[in-house]
């Protein structure tokens, strides 16, 4: 990469984004950070002074079922997303540049129609008269007094269906960019297709599955429309609970708390893998420089 | 002999295009084989069939005697250097070289023994622990080949393996790879559109063309006795000579009507009649450039015409000659103080002789062939003029 050798100039570069951050990203979430602190206001408002009344709030016993729930939904469906698009990506990348762009367009059509509908037509599909339940009784996969819908296994499903194709394009992106001669050469050294696939392909992507990591598990943690409309009483996520301080109990501290909470859940796994990744990338280009 | 490697009748296209139409080869053991051809002649298309990357649509791939057509890769006694390398970035050079053992599940003890062996043989056990990034494409050319050769192939196919290098960096691989030949006597297939290479490395070459075989021989052959117009022009430098037996001379020797120019002999190997076509190539280095007309020796040929343009290279010139219509390419190597003559010079009349036996006959001829021969630099020499 080509290096500015005035400092200004690279400021001022990154000047925009930096300032389109701070004020829709880094300044909303100290707020929300702040809130937490905040005692609740008679009428649904913020009071005055600070308190830790929120944060002792979060040991409330019915949350632990709800973080646990909601964690292990997001890392399922993470896996499974990833697991699927994998395979996907590795076989896109091999068809031709013309199919590929058809193929490509297939993946993204799901985004033509409005997410909230798409959710309910899952309602449908599953509903204990819909079709998709139908075809599963009649195929002897499902009992038919089965209830495929309001549970944790919708919610699954649904955050599935969801997330793939978001799963697909870093992975194909990095897949796209793979060489496939060492591929050749793992075949050629006596490993078998699916040999070569795990030892070589996968590490080879590692980048887009990582990124792929990020872009399905962090959404799915904060879902809340999709166990809003799938899921049941029984199945509530995070982003239920965080919904429900704000609107029903009208407790923005509360719901701040929970956020944060979230918030952190997300943010110090992704720090220390990103520093761990810097130490090692600066180790290694001084390595070089030695 | 039975031969060792042999590939039958195949064929293989894409679509409606024909990468390679009925290539028949033997390979025998041990030796060093190279396919030599421009790019898109269909030799990695074979390379590849070899290798079990590919299947052909028909033919047949025998490897010691025993059909392997229908073998994937991963089956095959046949291990592969690629073109650009393809090492594992992620695994250092160590785990590269012993991938294809791990793979065999052979023990540790044994992996360590051979990896070390084969550190040993291209000399880089000081670089077993650095990743694919961290060493040279030198280095990575080395690795490539130790990675291969470790398996114990029975063939090895080594796929423009010198490309990516610089000249001084590929004429010591070249060396390196003759010596690592001899060290193994491993049966190597060479595939490379440098005549250079193939030349210098292989005992056999054979040179395709438009997907099919051209001519197969040992280097020398394939220069001297070039089969086609394609072969003759595409390796080395030579002249196209065409006319029509106008007479035998006597049981060996025809003289020649050309198109060009005066009428000359020939050595008849291909045992023509009066009045058939001949096509002759006469490399620039088998002729002997006089001012003033030599004495007749018997079949000898002397024909007369003007320099046209000279290229100064040192050991040699090159000059191209104006026979009549005809532009002949003379080469002539500088066996004295070249201070001391008075060079031939531009516009000057000279003599151009051979020998009747110098000249080769040729199976085939295509007019095309002829434009890849090097035409004098005439162009250029007007731009540097008006630039200056």
């Amino acid at each position: 990469m080509k290096k500015h050798n005035k400092p200004y100039v690279e400021w001022l570069l990154t000047l925009p984004s930096l300032g389109w951050l701070t004020l829709f990203f880094i300044i909303p979430t100290i707020i929300v950070f702040a809130i937490a602190f905040k005692p609740a206001g008679v009428n649904g408002g913020i009071g005055e002074g600070w308190t830790l009344e929120s944060i002792r709030n979060l040991a409330q016993p019915s949350y632990p079922e709800i973080i646990f729930r909601t964690i292990w939904i997001s890392v399922v469906a993470t896996a499974v997303c990833l697991f699927l698009s994998t395979p996907v990506a590795y076989w896109l990348a091999l068809q031709p540049p013309q199919r590929r762009q058809w193929l490509m367009l297939l993946i993204i059509l799901p985004f033509w129609t409005n997410f909230l509908i798409r959710i309910f037509a899952w309602k449908t599909l599953l509903h204990s008269e819909g079709w998709l339940k139908y075809a599963l009784v009649s195929l002897g996969l499902v009992s038919p007094d089965a209830i495929l819908l309001y549970n944790s296994g919708a919610i699954l499903v649904v955050l599935i269906y969801t997330y793939l194709p978001f799963a697909i394009l870093p992975i194909y992106a990095a897949a796209e960019k793979f060489d496939f001669s060492l591929i050749d050469a793992a075949h050629d050294l006596g490993a078998s297709r699916i040999h070569a696939f795990f030892s070589i392909f996968v590490p080879g992507i590692r980048t887009g599955l990582f990124t792929a990591l990020m872009v399905v598990l962090i959404p799915a943690l904060g879902s809340y429309a999709i166990p809003d409309i799938v899921g049941g009483a029984s199945s509530e996520m995070i982003g239920n609970k965080i919904a429900q301080r704000t609107f029903v109990d009208r407790n923005l501290p509360h719901a701040s708390a929970l956020s944060a909470c979230l918030a952190l859940a997300v943010l110090i796994p992704m720090m220390i893998s990103l520093i761990g990744r810097d130490r090692r990338f600066t180790k290694k280009t001084g390595g070089k420089k030695a | 002999m039975e031969h060792f490697i042999e590939l039958r009748d195949i064929c293989k296209s894409y679509g409606q295009q024909a990468a390679v139409c009925n290539a028949t080869l033997e390979l025998k053991k041990g030796e060093v084989f190279s396919l030599l051809g421009p790019s898109g002649c269909g030799k990695t298309t074979l390379l590849r069939i070899l290798g079990g990357f590919q299947y052909p649509d028909s033919g047949r791939v025998i490897v010691n005697g025993q059909d392997i057509t229908d073998l994937p890769a991963n089956k095959r006694p046949i291990n592969t250097v690629f073109q650009n390398y393809a090492l594992f970035p992620n695994m250092t050079v160590w785990d590269n070289i012993a991938f294809g053992l791990r793979v065999a599940r052979m023990t540790r003890k044994e992996i360590n023994v051979e990896v070390d062996r084969m550190l040993e043989l291209i000399d880089m056990q000081d670089h077993a622990r650095k990743k694919p990034g961290e060493i040279s494409g030198g280095q990575k050319q080395r690795v490539a080949i130790a990675r291969a050769l470790v398996n114990k192939p029975q063939l090895l196919l080594l796929d423009e393996p010198l490309a990516a290098l610089d000249l001084k960096l590929r004429q010591r691989m070249l060396i390196e790879l003759d010596n690592i030949h001899d060290e193994v006597g491993i049966t190597f297939l060479y595939v490379t559109h440098d005549q250079g290479e193939a030349m210098s490395l292989s005992d056999r070459i054979a040179v395709m063309n438009n997907g099919s075989i051209e001519q197969i021989g040992s280097p020398v052959e394939i220069y001297e006795a070039p089969g086609s117009s394609f072969v003759a022009a595409f390796i080395g430098d030579t002249n196209f000579i065409n006319g029509q037996v106008k007479e035998k001379i006597d049981h060996d020797y025809i003289r020649i009507e050309l198109e060009e120019f005066n009428s000359v002999l020939a050595w008849n190997d291909k045992q023509l009649n009066p009045g058939e076509r001949v096509d002759l190539s006469i490399r620039p280095e088998k002729f002997r450039l006089f001012r003033n007309k030599p004495e007749a020796t018997p079949y000898m040929n002397a024909v007369e015409g003007t320099v046209e343009d000279i290229i100064y290279l040192g050991a040699q010139t090159k000059y191209w000659i104006r026979v009549g219509e005809k532009l002949v390419s003379v080469q002539q190597q500088h066996g004295r103080f070249l201070l001391d003559e008075t060079p031939i010079t531009w516009g000057e009349n000279v003599w151009v002789c051979w020998h009747a036996n110098d000249g080769y006959m040729l199976q085939r001829f295509d007019e095309e062939d002829a434009s890849m021969l090097p035409l004098p630099p005439e162009e250029d020499l007007e731009d540097d003029e008006e630039a200056q």
